[in-house]
């Protein structure tokens, strides 16, 4: 049977499993819309704008693992995608975005929606495309999927000249199976280095594991709870790692790096064997390098040779799936004892005291913190929160104990505003019976609101818990501790009434502006299975994100709430962002 | 220090500019950089001769390892090797420096390629140290034009 490439496209993305697909129809791929047009299998979710069919597709991917995928036209279809596609790669999410091209006779002549896609994405994809030959197809689908999906997970692009959707052969035979001369990811751990990791653990006296985001998207959780346990060893994770290992368990001493927890900075810095788990050493984690766990060798277990080494010299190097080497760490240690740690404990049983999340209430204001306690309370622990960028993000992750893996989706690596809400419709579709939370602030919000729209037409109710405390929070706290209360544009004038704009897209619109109203309004957001509610909570403008590891200083160097003056930094730690 | 990093990669289009796009974005130094296909018209070969610390090196090899056309990244100043590079430089030729260039000619078994009424065209192969001690040579005031082709090169042993 002849069939076009479009048609071809569409058979393979079939193939691979795909059940949605993110997109906004253009000139380029209306043979592609057409294709989709005539089946019933995929289901495509048609945006407002490609960044968002991009976020959408990635938080659809970090609830479900299933790789998102996102279809977007030539030019500003595929350019409006790219922050989103740039959010994946530096969190390594598993996505394949298949952007049409101008027909392959106009290439390079600067036709009407031309851009060098390939060259555009190169940067931030883990590989691309550009497909010249309609035989190529379906094994371009298969090789992008094997890309993105194993090894170390990335967004892979397809781009796709429209004359290729149109010329018609017959129906190519689907491969089952994909094998890259040049891309053959390493799974198992080396033995040697096994070995040698178990003499540094058996013999560690005040050891750590810092598990990251690798433990969520490598599937390796159930390992590390139990690689965990059979230690007893304290555990702290990083930002995208929070929910791999359960946070109300008592081994867990919170996150880690600018805004981790006393205990687990303190931790860090004191201990004499850190366990690096899918984690890669990132600047928000470590603060100054030069001062980076001082004492401490270093086992480094990770999918990607390239981030061993990158930023720390570590002791003992381990590439290989994370839950693999977990599994053979397990059954190494198994019959072996470890070093006695109870004096360890009793030291991190001190710094555990300091409470250092406690914060000040104060009559008459909404604090921040108090607004994700009551989320946390109401939805017992158990929703998926999504959130923007910013001030919110911290307290999210800090006051929202996540127990459980990919029910925490944030935009970690390149801290992309406007995240939250699409990835939250992207979660929603993936998990229809969960409750899904968007937690935003008003800056970050207004970066997407037309994805309101979106969520109408498919009936994704989240909840959005706006902290609008009428600042770019983040910015207003670097700015009074570092550029002497000079708030340069990070006040925020003439915001819009965001109840009437979710009422406007037909949902619902809560205002709280009162402490008492907050935990009933959160009651009945949530009691609203079917709508979308947003609830914009006005929190207090002044509070800002502790503890704190000013730039430049080291994990012992952190300031606490209201217990240490205002925060300062030197010159080189200006430098840094 | 100085290293020769050679890079076996699917001939596909855009595989320099990966390459090339690497080392840009990550701040890695190229001294020179030559590419062309193998025996096996489906690979090409690369070799990038780049200078830094021994951490740098070491990123630059697994960067490369990571991008998914490369099959195989060697660090060629690791193990035992060959390399060589082929300069054309044209010279001013008249009846008072002949002698003189033909004597440096002969001193490091050039080629002369092509000669005009008054011009030269010199071949030379070597290590790229020697291309720069003949150049040095040459009186510089003469020199018209210099061509480079960055060093390719390739291990002595049977590899595995």
């Amino acid at each position: 049977m002849k069939l076009n490439g479009a048609q071809i496209l569409v058979n393979s993305l079939h193939r691979e499993g795909v059940d949605h697909i993110f997109g906004y129809p253009g000139g380029a791929v209306l043979h592609i819309y057409d294709a989709l047009d005539s089946q019933d299998d995929i289901m495509h979710i048609l945006v407002r704008h490609e960044q968002g069919a991009a976020h959408a597709a990635d938080g659809y991917a970090r609830a479900s693992g299933k790789p998102g995928v996102v279809l977007v036209t030539s030019g500003p279809g595929i350019t409006n995608a790219v922050t989103g596609i740039a959010t994946a790669y530096m969190d390594s999410i598993p996505m394949v975005v298949i952007s049409g091209q101008v027909p392959s006779p106009l290439i390079g002549n600067d036709a009407f929606q031309e851009v060098d896609a390939v060259g555009i994405t190169r940067s931030c994809v883990k590989h691309n495309f550009l497909i010249k030959d309609i035989n190529k197809i379906s094994s371009t689908i298969k090789k992008a999927f094997h890309i993105a999906t194993t090894g170390r997970p990335g967004p892979v692009l397809i781009d796709i000249p429209k004359d290729i959707t149109i010329a018609q052969v017959d129906e190519p035979t689907y491969a089952d199976t994909i094998d890259m001369r040049s891309y053959q990811p390493v799974v198992k751990g080396d033995s040697g280095q096994i070995s040698k990791a178990v003499d540094l653990i058996i013999g560690a006296k005040q050891p750590i594991i810092y598990a990251g985001g690798g433990c969520v998207i490598g599937n390796a959780y159930q390992e590390l709870r139990e690689f965990t346990r059979q230690l007893n060893f304290p555990i702290t994770q990083t930002l995208m790692g929070l929910g791999a290992y359960p946070a109300n368990d008592e081994l867990f001493l919170g996150m880690l790096g600018m805004h981790g927890t006393y205990e687990a900075n303190m931790a860090m810095h004191d201990s004499d064997c850190v366990i690096a788990l899918g984690a890669r050493f990132d600047d928000r984690i470590t603060a100054n390098i030069d001062k980076f766990c001082p004492t401490a060798k270093i086992i480094h277990i990770d999918i990607d040779p390239s981030s061993i080494g990158k930023n720390v010299a570590v002791d003992v190097a381990i590439v290989g799936e994370v839950k693999m080497v977990l599994q053979d760490l397990i059954s190494a240690l198994k019959d072996k004892k470890t070093a006695d740690i109870s004096t360890w404990w009793s030291l991190i049983a001190k710094w555990r005291s300091v409470d250092s999340l406690a914060y000040k209430t104060k009559e008459g204001v909404i604090k921040p913190q108090t607004v994700i306690e009551t989320l946390y309370e109401i939805t017992k622990g158990k929703a998926i929160v999504t959130s923007d960028v910013g001030q919110h993000q911290m307290w999210a992750a800090q006051y929202y104990h996540f127990d459980e893996p990919r029910r925490w989706i944030n935009s970690g690596g390149l801290g992309t505003m406007g995240f939250g809400l699409p990835a939250a419709m992207g979660a929603k579709l993936a998990f229809p019976d969960m409750d899904v939370a968007c937690v935003t602030g008003e800056g970050s919000i207004q970066m997407m609101t037309q994805e309101l729209s979106t969520m109408l037409q498919y009936n994704t109710p989240v909840k959005i818990i706006n902290l609008n405390n009428g600042y770019l929070g983040m910015v207003r706290q670097w700015q009074e501790f570092f550029y002497e209360k000079r708030y340069a544009m990070s006040y925020m004038e003439a915001l819009p009434d965001f109840v009437k704009l979710s009422e406007s897209y037909g949902h619902i619109g809560i205002k709280v502006e009162k402490e008492d109203d907050l935990k009933p309004a959160m009651i009945e957001a949530f009691k609203q299975k079917d709508r979308t509610v947003f609830l914009d909570i006005l929190t207090d403008p002044s509070e800002n994100v502790f503890p704190m590891i000013p730039s430049g200083a080291g994990h012992n160097e952190m300031l606490l709430a209201g217990r240490d003056k205002m925060a300062s930094t030197n010159d080189e730690g200006l430098n840094l962002v | 220090m100085r290293h020769i990093i050679s890079v076996l990669l699917e001939n596909e289009a855009g595989a320099l500019s990966r390459v090339a796009g690497l080392f840009s974005a990550r701040g890695f130094n190229i001294e020179s950089l030559t590419v062309a296909a193998t025996n096996d018209e489906t690979l090409s070969r690369m070799t990038i001769v780049s200078v830094g610390n021994d951490g740098i090196i070491e990123q630059i090899v697994k960067q490369l390892d990571k991008l998914i056309d490369v099959v195989k990244v060697t660090d060629l100043t690791a193990t035992e090797h060959i390399e060589r590079e082929l300069l054309l430089v044209k010279v001013d030729v008249d009846q008072n420096t002949q002698a003189d260039i033909d004597k440096q000619i002969d001193e490091f078994s050039a080629k002369i390629v092509d000669v005009s009424e008054d011009t030269y065209v010199i071949e030379l192969a070597g290590k790229s140290r020697k291309i720069n001690e003949f150049l040095d040579s040459l009186d510089a005031s003469k020199i018209l034009e210099v061509s480079r082709t960055g060093v390719t090169g390739v291990c002595q042993r049977r590899e595995s």
